[in-house]
């Protein structure tokens, strides 16, 4: 517990570093181009350092928690030798965090509302909402899937590029047919689907796998699942457009 | 003062909900499918705790410091009476370059924020980790974030100029097809990631606010249609600067496997 606490302490100084950035890009904007008094400013200060004090927490969480888990998770699968339960908790992993997480929430109504406006669904509440559902579901599907194509990656070895690049001419040839509102909406749900939480976890259990197979190196083979779990929200949103 | 606790109760609360379907999936496999004791089950729990908290601590800070001003920011640079000095100015035809503090606010605010993102902090750590130290945090995330700041920036001139996204994008994946050839093979994986994890609590609700008060402001463009497309922006450009990185500290890399 006191280690603990020197550690915080320790990681509190680099949450500070890395924010002053911030402050200085708000400070410079609101003194020098908009000539204006920063206002609330003890509110800024006092949530600029609610923060830094959470960033320090979060990382010290990450190193106890989450990153232990993920990773001893791998290894039990590794050495269970079940590829069924790996990919089924892959997929479990991939929908189920994307489905509750809220930016994609945000992003689904409003896409629903662009939806309604250029004529594609009534624009009645029930109609929009049943619309944003079917965004979710459909997001929430494609991430599930893009854990499990990862996995699979891992465990045989496949070399990422042909796969991404693979994806990448998916992307295109799907912009070609897919109605133009629909596209600014699946280029944007790849980037919100991964979470703050999700993604120590995933790149652990990545990692932690690539390191227990044989002839696997975790630098090479470890990283990549987040790169298809934003890959395939277009994919599969572009086509969820075309079928509406 | 109250305000405040409750505020940090309701994000709390929130944050619990976001968490809950992880903890539930980690263990109902860990003790239906894996079937082991958790090692170092006290820690890990702790662990939990401690993201849970800090993440609630970090959404309250950043939506009573960051959020505000940087909303109210991105308002006030996208104005017409800021640009043109007041509406009778405003011209009927106007040029890019009117907009260039916006421009140059995407980017800053761009790469200071993505400094500051936790998810990408987390995969830095890993990174580091993996690669035995040869690939270092700060590098990674700076790398990261100037692709982020570049992204942003031609995302707000794409909506200024009224310019098809897809122009951009496809674009965006020639160049990374093309590099991904040239790149060391270590760190392609890594740069794809580095694409996913630039947009999450801190970017997302900034840029979206800069993107939709300009797609509002700009005469002929419309928030619905043109408002969207930032995210993909800084989605795409820092897999471009991470593999740029790389190539340019190839040669310690080289090094290293000589070492090894």
């Amino acid at each position: 517990m006191k280690n603990s606490l020197i550690s915080i302490f320790k990681t509190l100084y680099l949450s500070l570093r890395d924010l002053y950035p911030i402050i200085l890009v708000i400070a410079f904007f609101q003194v020098v181009v908009l000539q204006q008094p920063i206002p609330h400013l003890l509110q800024i200060l006092s949530g600029t350092l609610l923060v830094v004090i959470g960033l320090s927490l979060f990382v010290q969480g990450l190193q106890m928690g989450l990153f232990p888990i993920g990773e001893s998770m791998a290894y039990a699968f590794a050495r269970k030798g079940s590829l069924f339960w790996l990919l089924a908790f892959s997929f479990a992993l991939g929908f189920g965090t994307t489905i509750a997480e809220p930016a994609l929430i945000a992003v689904a109504d409003e896409a629903a509302d662009v939806a309604a406006a250029a004529g594609t669904v009534a624009n009645s509440l029930q109609a929009k909402a049943s619309y944003a559902d079917g965004l979710r579901l459909t997001v929430a599907f494609s991430v599930g899937f893009a854990l499990i194509i990862g996995v699979l990656r891992i465990l045989r070895g496949w070399p990422i590029q042909y796969l991404i690049v693979g994806g990448y001419i998916g992307v295109v040839i799907m912009t070609i047919f897919a109605p133009d509102d629909i596209i600014g909406i699946a280029y944007d749900s790849g980037g919100v689907t991964t979470s703050t939480m999700t993604v120590p976890l995933v790149t652990a259990l990545g990692v932690g796998l690539a390191s227990s197979i044989k002839g696997r190196n975790p630098m090479v083979d470890g990283f990549g699942l987040i790169a298809f779990a934003s890959l395939t929200p277009m994919i599969f949103v572009m086509l969820y457009g075309m079928m509406r | 003062m109250n305000d405040f606790f409750l505020q940090l109760l309701s994000i709390t609360i929130d944050t619990v909900f976001d968490v809950l379907p992880i903890v539930i999936i980690i263990f109902a496999f860990q003790f239906l499918v894996i079937r082991q004791p958790v090692p170092h089950m006290k820690q890990v729990l702790l662990g939990f705790l401690y993201v849970l908290l800090g993440l609630s601590f970090f959404l309250v800070g950043l939506k009573q410091a960051l959020f505000p001003i940087g909303g109210l920011m991105a308002k006030q640079l996208t104005d017409p009476i800021f640009i043109y000095g007041s509406l009778e100015n405003v011209p009927q035809f106007f040029h890019w370059s009117d907009y260039k503090w916006v421009y140059i606010f995407a980017a800053s605010i761009g790469f200071s924020t993505t400094i500051a993102e936790p998810s990408l902090l987390a995969v830095a750590l890993k990174a580091h980790e993996v690669s035995a130290g040869t690939i270092s945090v700060w590098g990674l995330r700076v790398a990261v974030a100037l692709g982020v700041a570049f992204g942003i920036a031609l995302g707000t001139y794409r909506i200024v100029s009224g310019t098809p996204l897809y122009y951009y994008i496809i674009g965006g994946y020639v160049i990374v097809i093309i590099q991904t050839f040239f790149a060391p093979k270590m760190i392609i994986a890594l740069a794809y990631d580095s694409g996913g994890v630039t947009t999450s609590t801190v970017t997302v609700p900034l840029v979206t606010a800069l993107g939709l008060g300009l797609a509002n402001t700009v005469p002929g463009r419309s928030a619905l249609l043109d408002g969207f497309g930032l995210i993909a922006f800084a989605s795409l450009f820092p897999i471009i600067s991470v593999m740029a990185y790389a190539q340019l500290s190839q040669s310690r890399w080289l090094q290293n496997i000589k070492k090894e």
